[in-house]
This record gives C-alpha cells, structure tokens and sequence, in this order.
C-alpha cells in the first residue's frame, strides 16, 4: 500500500468516502511525518495533535454516518495568520508568542465546517512580510527540496513557508496561505507545489491577521491544481464580517479542470520579458506556452504598459497599510509587553515594539510611516494610489483581448539561506511577477512545470480576470496534465 | 450694534467657529455590534473589534449612517451619495487600534446652515462646512491609582457625529444660540440625545479678533467644552487674552487650549509645532460609502418637524406671540408639553401658564420638564377650571402653587381649600351690601363722580368673599348697588 501521505487530497477523499481508510489513520501517518521532518523543516510553530486526533475521530464518525462535507477528514497546516480559537496564533512575530485568539478566522471556520482536520499552526514571514521565510521570530523553515548534489539548506519561499514545506514534504494534504505580493505562488513555484491567490474579496479577510488590508487575499496550496480547486471551494464566499468581501456565488472550481483551452486566448505580457532573465526562466516559459498552444489555445502578446511600476507600487502601498495596521500591537491589550520599569506610556510602546518586532517589520513600518507622513504622502503613497489604478487598467484592457495570462512565478528557483539577507531590494525583486496581479486584485495561480538543471522546481504563472478562477484553473489543470511534473522533494 | 471689545489701539472683532462632537443615538456601535449605553460598567461594552484585536474588521452600522444622514437633512445640508472612511493614525492607550476611522476627505454631509435666533428677537444664518462620522476613542482613567492609569473601552467606537461650522458667528451670544438650535435640531431628530454633561454633546471653540474690516488672524482653538454657558465664557475670556496678546505687540500662536471652568481661564494644552501628523489615508478595511439616493429621500420624508416649522406652525395653529412660541419649541419636550395641554384648550392660556409660571416653578425647584411636579392633566384641568368659572384667574394662580407644592390635582385642591368661585348673587349681593356700609366716605366721592373709586369697590368685595367672587357677577351687582 502506498504511504498515506503520498495521496493527493482528492485521491484521499474519495478513499475516505469508500472506507478504504479512515480519518484517523490518515491523521496518525501525517503527524508521524510531522514527528520525523519537522525539526529538520521548522515548517510549523504550533502543532495540534490532540485537536487533530479528535477533529479525525469525529470525521470517522460522519464518514460512518454517510454526512461526510467536503472536507471530512483531510489534514491540513493553517497558515499562523489565521486565528485559530484557542489555538496560539503568532503571525510568525514575537510580539503574538504568546496570542491565543478567542475567535476563529472565516476562512478556518469554513474548512472546519467542510470537515477538516487541522495539524497545527504552519510557519511564516513575521507578520507575512518577506519572500524567504527567513523573518520568522520561530527561525526559518527549510525547503525540503535540494539542489542536486548539494546539501545547503534553500529556502521555502514566503511569506507562506511553512505551509508549502509542509505540504511538499507530505506534512499536510494541503495548507492554507495569503497571499499580499506573492506569498502563496512565490513558495509554491519554490517548493513544487500548484497555488492560487484568489480574486481580492473571494475570501473573507476576518480574522487573517492583517499585512496590508487591501492587497492580503487567503488561498490554498496543495500538490495539485485540483486539490486547490477543492480548497478553494471551502474557503471561500461572501462574508457579512469582511466589507471589502464579494457577494458572489462561490462556483464549483473543480468543474472547470476539464474544460480544457481550445479556443482560448493566451496573453502574453510583453513586459515581462525583462532582459537579464534567467535562461531558465525564459525556457520554461517558451515551453508553457507551446503546452497551451498545442491543447488549442491561441498564444497573442499583450502590453501591461505600467508594468515597470509595480514593485514600486507595491513596495509604497504594502508597507503604508501595514505601518497602520500593526499600530495596534502597542503592549497595552494583547501580546508582548516588554517594558521598563519606570517606562511611560512612550517607554511602553518604544520598548514592546522595538523588540516584539524583527527588523523586516520594523523597516516596513519606517517606510510605511515615511509614505504617509505630511509632506511625503503626495509624493508617495497618492502617486502609487494613481500607478495602482493604471496597473489595474492594464489588466483590464488586456483582458478585453485575451482570456488568461501565461508568466513565470518568479525570477529564479529556490535560493539558499543566507543569500540576498542583507539586500532586501534584491529580496524584493522575488515579487516582480507576481506583484501586479495582487495590485490589481485579479486572481493568479502557480503551478510547477518542470526541474532546471539544480533539479529544483520553477514554477509558471496563470493570471484571470477577476472572479474568473474558473479560467485559471482550466489553464493550470491543461499545463499540469502537459507538464506531467511528478518529481518530489528527497529524490 | 456690533460685539466688540475695546482694546487700546481700538474695537476689535471676535470671529467664533465652531466644532461640534455629538455622538450618534444608536444600540451599536459606528463598525461592531456592541452596546453603547452611557454609565455602564467599565470594559463591558466592548467587542474584539473595538479592542482592535488582530484579525477583526470594521463593518459600518446602516442605522449611524441613516442619523448622519437624518442630521444632515436637518441641517439643510447636501447629502454626499459617495463618501470614504479614512483612518487618522496615533498612538495612545485609550485608542485601541492605533488609528481612528473618521471622514477625512470626503464627509458624508457638505454645506448646511442653521438659523439661530437673539435675545433681541433678530435672526441669523450660520453656514455648516461639513459633517462626518468617526469613532469614538476610549477613556483613559489617571486618578484611580498613583502609578497606574486604566483603560475603559466602552466608549471605543462609539458612533459620532463631527459638525464643523463656518466661522460666521461674531460674539459669544451667537455661539450659545447657535449651539442651543443645533442641540435642539438634534433632539427633535432624535439622532444625538444633546446631554453635555454626559459628554454625548461637546464642542471645539474656534476664537480669532481681527480689526474690523481685515482678514483672519491667527486662530486658537479651545477643546472639548462641555456647556454652552463655559463655551461663552471661554470666548469672551480667549477673546480679550488675544486682543492683550496683539496690543502687547506680540503674535498670537496658533495652539489648541483648554478652558478651565473653576478659573474662568483658557490654558495652552499644546502648540502647533507639537500638532501630531496624523498621516491621514482611505481605510483599506473599507469601501466607499455609497447611499442610494431613493434611501435618501425616504429618510428625507420621514423627517419629523423640526424647530423652525413648530415655531411656525405654533404661531399660526394657536395664535401665540413669537417670542413664546421660540421659548416652547427650543426645547422638543416643552414643545411636546405645551401641545399636549394646549389641545381643545386656550392656546394662549397655555402658553402664559408654561413660559410663566410653569418655568418660574421649575427654575425654582431646579427641575426640567421631564419631572414637573404639575403634569399635562393637571394643567389641562386647572385650564377647564378656570373655563367652565369655577374659579376665577386669581385663584387659579394659588391653585396653581399649591400644585407645585402637593402634586395634587387642582380640583381636589380647590376641593380642599374651599376656593370654589361664588356665583350665589345673594351671596354677592350681601358683600357689595355691606362693603358700600363700611365705606360711606369712599362711596360719597364715587357718585360725586371720582368713578375711579370703581376698582377700590371691586377689590374690597372680593376680598370679604376671599377672592372667590365670580369677578363678572361682582362687576355686576356692584354697578347696580352704586
């Protein structure tokens, strides 16, 4: 029998469904995983063995009573930005050590509904701000995959870490992530594994805990297009609890994998071709555009003219919200206080923040500040308020010709730990694909495509017009069946 | 003539601006669903998102926004079908999320006016630049322990109502009547319940002087007064401490200032180069607000009557003098009360009873209308008493302080005290009778022509009858007698 772990999640659904195995043995192999890789991968802060156990027992019993949900008995790593009730939430920072939430996020409260089962609280970017997993307060998370011949540790990608090393070495079925610039598809292309930032307003943001509030979007991981499909299903939907949530009928993702791309326009975005690439890069994208042209499609350049802007954009709109956003952890209701004894009210907050918070956080938060600050703000944060209205009028104007984007995920594979620590522009420029899809809120999916030549996976890129997941999965599942990507980390 | 304020160098003119903080009358707070009862225990009216735990969200309560827009529509206002939250950022215990969401660029109301009215019977318009609606913050208590200040949260998110003025008004009369209509228009609304010293009312008092005829100077701005009467003093005071700052040959500095009641004095709380940068931007939590425009105008029409139209209405339907009918309807509940006695009733009767004695009684007592010791009943019987002549207006007004006294009805007083009006004409006869009898001196000069002698006669027969003659059948019997 192959090792439960090795199961795609739709593979273990309709196992469970048929009893062939239950709820709890598949729980028990996972966290046996988790014991054996997880000291080596730190892909989790928190585990929730016990809650898993008991969350696997009660699926056993709906399974025998027929009332299975979507979900019933799949194991599943939760990203640490997603409070959990009663379970410590840390969003990676030292400042929430020690946070157990009283309320559950949307998106857990609807896979809890679905019937999952939840392993534990996955490792992060401090606060989901970073490209490496490096800025985590709990240490970095591995990738468990390696370059050929070598032993260096690599990193995961991020801000979604931990959730993708776990679900790439069988720690998870499936996980869940955000995605703010690229969080969910930078890790996913690095780590091998299909992941898909939904459309802004797809997922409730309530009780995520916040990065940047009109960029951060919840999505899944998994080891297949299809098992995020199923995912997706779950977490998504309208949320009274969320404003900026849309009031849209979740479809069935899972019924537009087949569909196939006969007839569809694939765009290609000129701009992206951005001289310096990566051979690689480059190569394995020349290769995803044949696999979509020999299924049907018809490949046409497109032009996101405001392309170049988008880092920049980003890297002004991003650190603004959040230097807003983490205002609230000040010491004074919730979390780390670490002051002085005689401090003041001043004291209080200077000596919480400067060490509840890692240097990562605390740049964005001086730039954030610096953007928004009298004097700058035009100049700044209203000037990319401007390029992001642009940016997204390109996306709006290409999909007026086509109906998917094809792109690279990122500029390189995996990189080892270490590199690029101490120049956080070239850490920023991990985001350079990905970033104009989260500005412009539209949904945008990788899925891995092939090895290069280190024998690590490279990942490509489907954008869709917003609320057209449909579209995107249709174009990943038809890479994904040419890809035929079968390669798994350890080998 | 014009408020000045006479200065060394000459008049100069005060210019008033107000900003006025009137927290909206709802069950919910502005963005969660908790409580917002004013005294209740500390921390127990707070949800997770007020407490700006990490993860919640604002969702904006439909029925604020309907009492801004109801304020607005009250205020003669423009109603903004599109306006946007912004989050002002700082940083204090009592502010739970390092930010307040407010209405920075874009306000839900734009230019209204108000009419206000003088003691000299004149009117004047003062134009409203905007109104919005923000968050509450919390309350930070420094006086429970030595060392430590607490936090109450139960104010947190609470749903105000930011009403800015134009700088129109010219003397501190203006900026009392002004805040007294804009209290009473809030009332009648029923969108703020306008209790200052709950805080649910407080105002920002704008004060600059300038010479007649030049623009602007430096303004101060005096923070969160809590009653119309230190809003008046406090400009009078700001007033003449900037026409000594000017002829001193000094600059008045631009600085937010604190009245202090106890001294009559404002005191400089913080100038501007310590003005915090708030760093202003669009709440990303939330979309634009967008009303729809048929909402409106539903809202619009089911606007009650406010003070101008009852005043109005109250001079036409009951024939009352405007000064009285100004006096009724500036307070909603007197409004009430007065139409609540007045029905079916002499309407000027009424009017006289409660501008005059009712509120003598009250500012004796130092009661409001809310708890009278005389109750629309009483008064409406105390009026038919006085109709159908079972006693006359004299008696009315003992009646009428032995119900201040007692609480009791006025016919049971009258009952009890014997006050019953005498209408017996022997009984009237016997008194003129013998009044005539004891006056032969008094009575000689009358019908030697001194006719004025007349109300002597009147006034000797009532008081052997105690008062209680029918004064018309005294009239009479006494014309016969003479």
């Amino acid at each position: 029998m192959t090792d439960l772990t090795d199961l795609t999640l739709a593979d273990a659904r309709a196992r469970l469904r048929a009893r062939e195995i239950s709820a709890t043995e598949l729980t028990e192999a996972h966290l046996s995983a988790i014991a054996a890789h997880n000291p080596r991968l730190n892909a989790y802060i928190t585990l929730t063995a016990d809650l898993a156990r008991a969350q696997a027992s009660a699926a056993d019993a709906a399974l025998a009573a027929g009332n299975a949900g979507p979900l019933t008995g799949i194991p599943l790593g939760i990203k640490d930005l997603f409070c959990t009730k009663g379970v410590r939430t840390t969003a990676g920072s030292r400042i929430l050590a020690d946070f157990v939430p009283p309320y559950e996020s949307t998106v857990t409260a609807n896979l809890l509904r679905d019937g999952a089962v939840f392993l534990g609280k996955t490792n992060l970017d401090e606060f989901a701000m970073g490209s490496s997993n490096m800025t985590s307060a709990f240490g970095p998370v591995e990738n468990p995959w390696l370059r050929r011949g070598s032993n260096a540790a690599l990193v995961p990608g991020g801000s979604s870490g931990g959730s993708v090393a776990a679900v790439a070495a069988r720690l998870a079925m499936g996980a869940t992530a955000t995605d703010t610039g690229g969080s969910i598809r930078q890790p996913a292309a690095f780590c091998g594994l299909a992941g898909i930032k939904p459309t802004y307003g797809r997922c409730s943001r309530f009780g995520i805990i916040a990065f940047a509030s009109s960029l951060d979007q919840a999505g899944p991981v998994a080891r297949t297009v299809q098992d995020c499909a199923i995912l997706l299903r779950s977490m998504a939907g309208f949320d009274p609890k969320d404003s900026t949530s849309a009031d849209q009928t979740v479809p069935d993702f899972e019924a537009a994998l087949g569909r196939g791309v006969r007839g569809l326009r694939i765009g290609v975005p000129t701009e992206y071709r951005v001289p310096g690439t990566n051979p690689e890069i480059t190569a394995i994208w020349e290769k995803g555009l044949a696999w979509l042209l020999a299924e049907g499609a018809d490949i046409i350049d497109v032009s996101l003219p405001h392309t170049k802007y988008g880092l920049a954009t980003y890297y002004i709109i991003a650190p603004a919200e959040a230097s807003s956003n983490l205002a609230r952890y000040d010491g004074v209701r919730f979390g780390l206080r670490d002051a002085e004894p005689n401090d003041d009210l001043i004291g209080l907050y200077e000596h919480t923040r400067a060490r509840g918070f890692g240097s990562e956080v605390q740049r964005r938060i001086l730039i954030g500040t610096y953007v928004l600050s009298a004097g700058y703000y035009d100049a700044y944060y209203l000037k990319a308020q401007k390029l992001r209205a642009l940016i997204a009028r390109d996306f709006t104007n290409a999909f007026a010709q086509v109906d998917a984007l094809l792109t690279p995920t990122a500029p390189t594979a995996a990189f080892a730990m270490g590199e690029k620590m101490d120049d956080p522009i070239a850490m920023y420029l991990n985001d350079v694909f990905t970033v104009p899809a989260s500005i412009a809120g539209v949904p945008a999916m990788s899925i891995p495509a092939a090895l290069n030549q280190d024998g690590l996976p490279l990942g490509l890129q489907v954008i869709g017009n917003s609320f057209d997941e449909e579209t995107v999965f249709a174009v990943a599942a038809a890479l994904e069946r040419a890809a035929g990507f079968a390669a798994r980390p350890g080998q | 003539m014009p408020y000045t304020i006479e200065g060394a160098t000459g008049p100069w003119e005060v210019v008033i601006g107000l900003e006025v903080h009137a927290q909206i009358i709802s069950e919910a707070k502005l963005f969660s669903g908790a409580a917002t009862a004013f005294g209740a225990e500390p921390n127990t009216q707070v949800s997770f998102i007020d407490a700006g735990f990490p993860g919640m969200l604002p969702v904006p309560n439909r029925e604020c926004i309907a009492q801004a827009v109801r304020t607005g529509l009250g205020l003669n206002a423009e109603i903004n079908l599109v306006s946007r939250f912004d989050r002002k950022n700082y940083f204090y215990a009592d502010l739970p999320s390092g930010y307040q969401i407010t209405q920075f660029a874009y306000p839900i109301v734009g230019r209204g006016a108000v009419t206000i009215e003088l003691a000299d019977g004149t009117t004047r318009e003062i134009g409203i630049t905007r109104l919005h609606v923000e968050q509450d913050a919390g309350k930070s208590l420094h006086d429970q322990d030595p060392a430590l200040s607490y936090i109450d949260l139960n104010r947190a998110g609470v749903a105000l109502m930011e009403i800015v003025s134009e700088p129109d008004m010219r003397c501190p009369e203006e900026a009392g009547a002004y805040l007294t209509k804009l209290r009473a228009i809030l009332r009648y609304l029923g969108t703020c319940d306008g209790n200052m010293d709950e805080g649910s009312l407080r105002a920002d008092v704008n004060v600059s002087v300038r010479k007649p005829g030049e623009n602007f100077r430096t303004r101060c701005e005096i923070k969160n007064v809590n009653s119309i009467r230190f809003a008046m003093q406090a400009i009078e005071y700001e007033a003449k401490r900037q026409v000594r700052v000017w002829e001193a040959g000094d600059e008045v500095r631009q600085e937010t200032r604190l009245y202090e009641p106890a001294r009559g004095i404002t005191r400089s709380m913080r100038g501007k180069e310590d003005a915090h940068d708030y760093r202003y931007f669009p709440d990303p939590d939330l979309l634009p607000l967008e009303l729809d425009a048929a909402w409106v105008e539903q809202l619009r029409e089911s606007l009650p009557e406010l003070p101008d139209a009852r005043r109005a209405r109250f001079i036409a339907q009951y024939g009352i003098p405007a000064y009285d009918a100004a006096v009724l309807v500036a307070d909603k509940s007197v409004a009430d009360f007065y139409e609540a006695v007045a029905a079916g009733h002499d309407g000027r009767l009424a009017a006289n009873y409660i501008t005059g004695d009712l509120f003598a009684a009250l500012n004796r007592t130092g009661r409001g209308i809310e708890t009278t010791p005389v109750s629309i009943t009483a008064l409406r019987e105390l009026l038919a008493l006085l109709k159908n002549a079972t006693i006359n207006g004299r008696i009315a007004k003992d009646v009428f302080e032995q119900m201040v006294e007692t609480g009791e009805m006025p016919s049971a007083i009258v009952d009890r005290l014997g006050l019953r009006q005498i209408t017996d004409t022997a009984a009237i006869d016997a008194a003129v009778a013998s009044v005539l009898a004891a006056n032969p001196d008094k009575l000689a000069e009358y019908r030697a022509g001194k006719e004025k002698l007349f109300a002597f006669f009147v006034g000797q027969v009532m008081k052997a009858m105690q008062g209680r003659g029918n004064p018309a059948l005294v009239n009479e019997a006494l014309q016969k007698a003479l």
